[in-house]
């Protein structure tokens, strides 16, 4: 039976010190006894001959001078089983639905070690999300992680929903798990989600797990490993092709900002820890594939970006660690257009390797790069246009203005069931390009015009 | 031979570990508690040392063991190195895997050189020649190239005998008259540069095949670049890019804190694609460093030191190496991390005061240098750089603008419009240009840079329309201005634009950068006559040679193509009258 202390000389934040303990482990998982005889768990930050500092996930409202500490010995570990889908948890991993207890099949920590990178598998296979502007111009592979980056009042979640439920592999028949983690978020937020999994019958192959708004902050620094373990877990081990879905990593990452504000820490840019870019690297590598193991891990991350600022550190950081964002875009919202995803802005960086013959099609690339091109330069016009008038521009750059409306509204516009295969996306594709100059299409094989443009090819 | 002395931890906070009881040298090796964890001496204060450790540090407790190893990070320097695939203090992955599993675990160390893998060795060397500093003891053939065996640099003084044959790398194959013994393999400190004979002025272009770099922002062999850009503006793709195409013998690519699945990437891609100098399978002339976001930050410090070590080793035996590290703003920002934790006064934005140090002593590392073994080896540096927000005037990107040579700036502006490379001509430089000018005018054409200043000329005019076009629209300027705007976006659209994933695009030899580069000042000299004649420019653009130049990169033909749109243009512009 693990000793208990009664010695705390310090309580500041979410941090307690502990003198004259017997030698602590580094990252020890920690109960906390408080007068009233509840319990709180925390996690040691730091250990020393003289003093160790825990970190409490519940927050330290309410421990005192006298309260018990006990060192469990171990560090953090979830408890994980087949039995856990269909489950809804709090962000600390004990059922909050009134199911039977869980029994665990391992236990597991919950800080994974990292994916030797040579075990890695190449993720490639192409996930048909159905929704155009993904598909079509920012694919998907399995074992992907590609945040949506969105800011308050816009559509994020029907976006992560519609793709949650739409989301498949051509051909496959696989089994296949959803993994939600909720941090901070609303509760009516939250039931929207379950509403839909409810709905669509979801449920029964997702684990969730849920700190609300009003749950402790720092427990969220615990909710999404704790997820990412069980999907590890269902992944791995079970051979299921998971896709995680993080909501809202803003909320995750000012938890991290409070524990570096209570140990005094340097921060580095806007308060924000130093490491906050290795702690996001550590939950977001834990997605991916592994060479001859069947599941693969696909993770949505969700952001809201401060005041829209993409060159905030949360979103910056995310950027540079996951491969591609999804961005929602307030004029496409403002303009009535679902989903509003920018398009320019968003990137899958693992398209090109789940793209082209074989797994999307020849053209795919071809027709995405033109796609590009021209919505870009459409776009620049409308800044000319609003100074000289329509009237003063050329036929053919009148042409590209037209492009780029009718791209937003036919191409990215579409129904939250709505659901394009690529074939679908690709002929839109094409049909939009037959509006521009013939030789504008700098960014196309003659091969490709010739097969596929719709004026051009021979019927 | 160092003695090991055993203290015991006193505290453990992440990454940092506190130790009593030794009394190691500043970045002594040490390893730490039970599990023998690998760690480093970073800094001595009283009686206590403070480690940084490269393995995670859950359930280490102050009172376990801490063994002083004598020695200083150090990495194996021998054949076997190409090919391999490393973490940041050169344990190699494929070996972990087989380990341990598929997830790194800790406490395992395995040596950086196979042990059991034999080498055919042919001396170089006799009994009683004498032999110094670098002194070339023979041959092995690995990967794609022939691996000189360099003599340690304690190995001074006549060879009593040297034989040739199958050697593991831990083999003796010789003495000398003092008794020391000769083997394959050496160790070398990491943080320590290795020695050379001079440095030489980088007076020969490193050619990459990219366009934009070669003909616009050329980096030189031995010479040192970086590549700032905000998150998905291609820092990794152009550094991918340039470790296949560029035409250095070695190439050290250091996945510094970056992207598992980028390193997956690069394992699967390169076993299938050809060494463009030698033919064989690129892996052959690549070693794979790969210490990702999620590994420990420790190793992620010592990785870029392990990275240029190994890269000094093939310099001296003669060879051009490049390196890349992507990217450098997760080094320093391991440093920070690990200062943080020793809680150092900070310099700008939480980085150590020593930030620009520690930079420019690595980018020194590089250079094309005389060697000790007699030839001329060469280091080339590519950085890439991730400022926060994008913003370039941070102090990593700032502090590395001081030091390299080249700056190729990524855009996100060309990057949301899918101009790739998304490299801003307006805002790069190339200081080597006119130390290359005479190797152009040799090796490629008298008047490459002729051909090279027209192009510069064109899109800085561009430029200077496109303010007067954002006010008034294009068609209110004169038909020669709209003929300048028009050849700037072949210059772009056709030159610069070059896609890595395409699979004729994706390498262009200088020869027909140049060619493809003259095509269109052809077709801007030929037009400017036809405007002058009174041709509307509409007739001129829309010309099919001008459709032709566009979309000939694309064709496998494309050299011949080049000849016949050339020859077409001609046709066509005769055609126009005037
Ligand atoms: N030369 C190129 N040709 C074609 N596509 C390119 C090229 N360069 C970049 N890209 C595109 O841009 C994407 C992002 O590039 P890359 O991964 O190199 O960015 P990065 O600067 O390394 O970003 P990060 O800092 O987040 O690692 C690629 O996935 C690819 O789609
Ligand atoms: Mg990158």
């Amino acid at each position: 039976m693990a000793k208990e202390y009664h010695t705390i000389n310090q309580i500041a934040g979410p941090l307690v010190f502990v003198e004259k303990t017997e030698p602590i482990g580094f990252g020890e998982l920690v109960q906390i006894t408080l007068p009233d005889g509840s319990t709180k768990r925390g996690q040691v930050l730091d250990t020393s001959d003289e003093v160790v500092v825990v970190q409490v996930f519940e927050g330290t409202g309410g421990i005192d001078r006298a309260s018990g500490v006990k060192f469990l010995g171990e560090t953090v570990k979830m408890p994980v089983a087949k039995d856990m889908l269909g489950r809804i948890l709090n962000g600390s991993g004990d059922p909050l639905d009134n199911g039977p207890p869980i029994i665990p099949e391992k236990r597991l920590e919950i800080i994974g070690a990292a994916i030797n990178p040579w075990a890695r598998d190449n993720p490639q296979e192409f996930i048909q999300t159905g929704i155009s502007s993904i598909d079509g111009m920012n694919t998907l592979v399995r074992g992907q992680k590609l945040p949506i980056f969105s800011g308050a009042g816009l559509p994020h979640n029907d976006i992560a929903l519609q793709i949650a439920r739409q989301a498949k592999v051509l051909g496959g028949k696989e089994e296949f798990a959803v993994v939600f983690a909720a941090m901070g978020i609303t509760s009516e937020e939250a039931q929207y989600f379950m509403k839909d999994f409810e709905r669509t019958g979801a449920l029964k192959r997702a684990v969730v797990f849920l700190n609300l708004a009003d749950d402790p902050a720092i427990e969220r620094l615990l909710t999404p490993r704790l997820a990412l373990t069980t999907a590890e877990y269902l992944a791995f081990d079970l051979g299921m092709h998971v896709l995680v879905i993080l909501t809202d990593i803003t909320n995750y990452s000012e938890a991290l900002r409070q524990i570096g504000a209570a140990r005094e820490e340097v921060p580095a840019r806007r308060g924000y820890p130093g490491y906050m870019y290795t702690d996001l690297a550590s939950m977001y590598e834990r997605a991916g594939r592994i060479k001859d193991k069947k599941g693969s891990i696909t993770q949505f991350p969700i952001l809201s970006m401060p005041g829209d600022d993409i060159t905030h550190p949360i979103p910056d950081l995310t950027g540079y660690i996951t491969e591609g964002q999804i961005v929602a875009s307030r004029d496409l919202h403002r303009k009535g257009i679902f989903p509003p995803i920018a398009v320019e802005r968003s990137l899958s960086r693992l398209m090109g390797q789940g793209i082209g013959p074989g797994r999307t099609r020849e053209d795919h690339r071809a027709v995405s790069d033109q796609l590009y091109a021209g919505y870009a330069e459409g776009r620049d016009l409308r800044g000319l246009v609003a100074i000289v008038g329509k009237e003063a521009l050329s036929d053919r750059d009148r042409k590209f203005l037209d492009f780029a409306d009718a791209f937003e509204d036919r191409f990215v516009r579409q129904g939250k069931d709505e659901d394009r295969t690529i074939e679908q996306t690709l002929e839109l594709g094409w049909e939009l390009l037959s509006m521009l100059p013939l030789d504008s299409l700098t960014k196309i094989d003659r091969k490709f015009i010739e097969k596929y443009h719709p004026t051009v090819k021979k019927k | 031979m160092a003695t090991k002395e055993t203290g015991r931890i006193s505290r453990v906070a992440g990454p940092v570990v506190t130790a009593e009881g030794i009394s190691p040298r500043m970045y002594d090796v040490v390893l730490v508690g039970e599990l023998k964890l690998m760690g480093e001496v970073i800094k001595l204060v009283g009686k206590k040392t403070v480690i940084q450790v490269y393995e995670d540090t859950s359930g280490i407790r102050p009172g376990e063991e801490v063994v002083d190893t004598g020695a200083p990070l150090q990495v194996e320097l021998g054949p076997g190195l190409l090919s391999s695939v490393y973490d940041g203090v050169q344990r190699p992955l494929p070996v972990l895997r087989e380990n341990q599993g598929d997830f790194v675990s800790r406490g395992i160390t395995a040596p950086g050189l196979d042990r059991k893998k034999k080498w055919e060795f042919t001396p170089l060397v006799k009994k009683g020649d004498e032999i110094g500093r670098g002194a070339i003891l023979g041959e092995v053939p690995e990967g794609n190239i022939v691996h000189r065996v360099l003599a340690p640099s304690d190995a001074k003084g006549k060879v009593k005998n040297i034989s040739s044959g199958n050697f593991t790398v831990e083999d003796v194959v010789g003495q000398l008259d003092s008794g020391y013994e000769l083997r394959l393999m050496q160790r070398w400190p990491v943080r320590q540069a290795r020695p050379y004979v001079e440095k030489l002025m980088p007076d020969i272009p490193l050619v990459t095949g990219q366009r934009v770099l070669d003909l616009l922002f050329p980096l030189a062999k031995g010479g040192t670049a970086a590549i700032p850009g905000g998150f998905g503006t291609g820092k990794t793709v152009t550094s991918q890019q340039l470790s296949k195409w560029s035409d250095a013998q070695i190439v050290i690519y250091v996945g510094c804190g970056e992207r598992g699945n980028e390193m997956t990437e690069v394992l699967t891609t390169f076993p299938e694609l050809e060494d463009p100098k030698t033919g064989k399978p690129l892996m052959g002339r690549t070693v794979l460093i790969a210490n990702t976001s999620n590994m420990p930050v420790a190793a992620r410090e010592a990785s870029v030191y392990t990275g240029i070590t190994v890269a000094e080793y093939y310099r001296d035996m003669g060879y051009d190496v490049s390196l890349m590290a992507d990217s450098t703003s997760r080094w320093a920002e391991a440093m920070r991390e690990i200062s943080s934790r020793l809680e150092e006064m900070p310099g700008e934005e939480g980085y150590p005061a020593y930030l620009a140090a520690r930079l420019s002593e690595f980018y020194e590392r590089c250079g094309r240098v005389k060697v000790f073994s007699g030839g001329i080896g060469s280091i080339s540096v590519i950085g890439a750089v991730s400022p926060s927000g994008g913003d370039f005037s941070e102090p990593v990107t700032q502090n590395t603008l001081r030091i390299v040579k080249v700056f190729w700036a990524l855009d996100s502006k060309l990057r949301e419009r899918r101009h790739f490379p998304a490299i801003n001509w307006l805002t790069s430089y190339s200081l080597y240009s006119p130390i290359l000018e005479d190797w152009y005018r040799k090796n490629v054409a008298e008047d490459w840079n002729q051909v090279r200043l027209w192009a510069m000329e064109t899109l800085q005019k561009e430029s200077e329309l496109q303010e007067i076009v954002q006010l008034v629209g294009s068609d209110a300027l004169p038909e020669e201005q709209r003929l300048t705007l028009d050849v700037a976006r072949m210059i772009r659209e056709f030159f610069l634009q070059q896609s890595a994933y395409h699979a004729v695009d994706t390498y262009s030899p200088l020869k027909r950068q140049y060619e493809y580069m003259s095509a269109i000042k052809r077709f801007s000299e030929h037009a400017k006559k036809a405007i002058s004649l009174e041709v509307p420019l509409e007739r001129i653009s829309t010309l099919p040679c001008r459709a032709d130049l566009g979309k000939l990169k694309f064709e496998e033909t494309i050299d011949a193509d080049l000849k016949k749109v050339t020859a077409e243009m001609d046709k066509q512009f005769a055609s126009l009258g005037g």
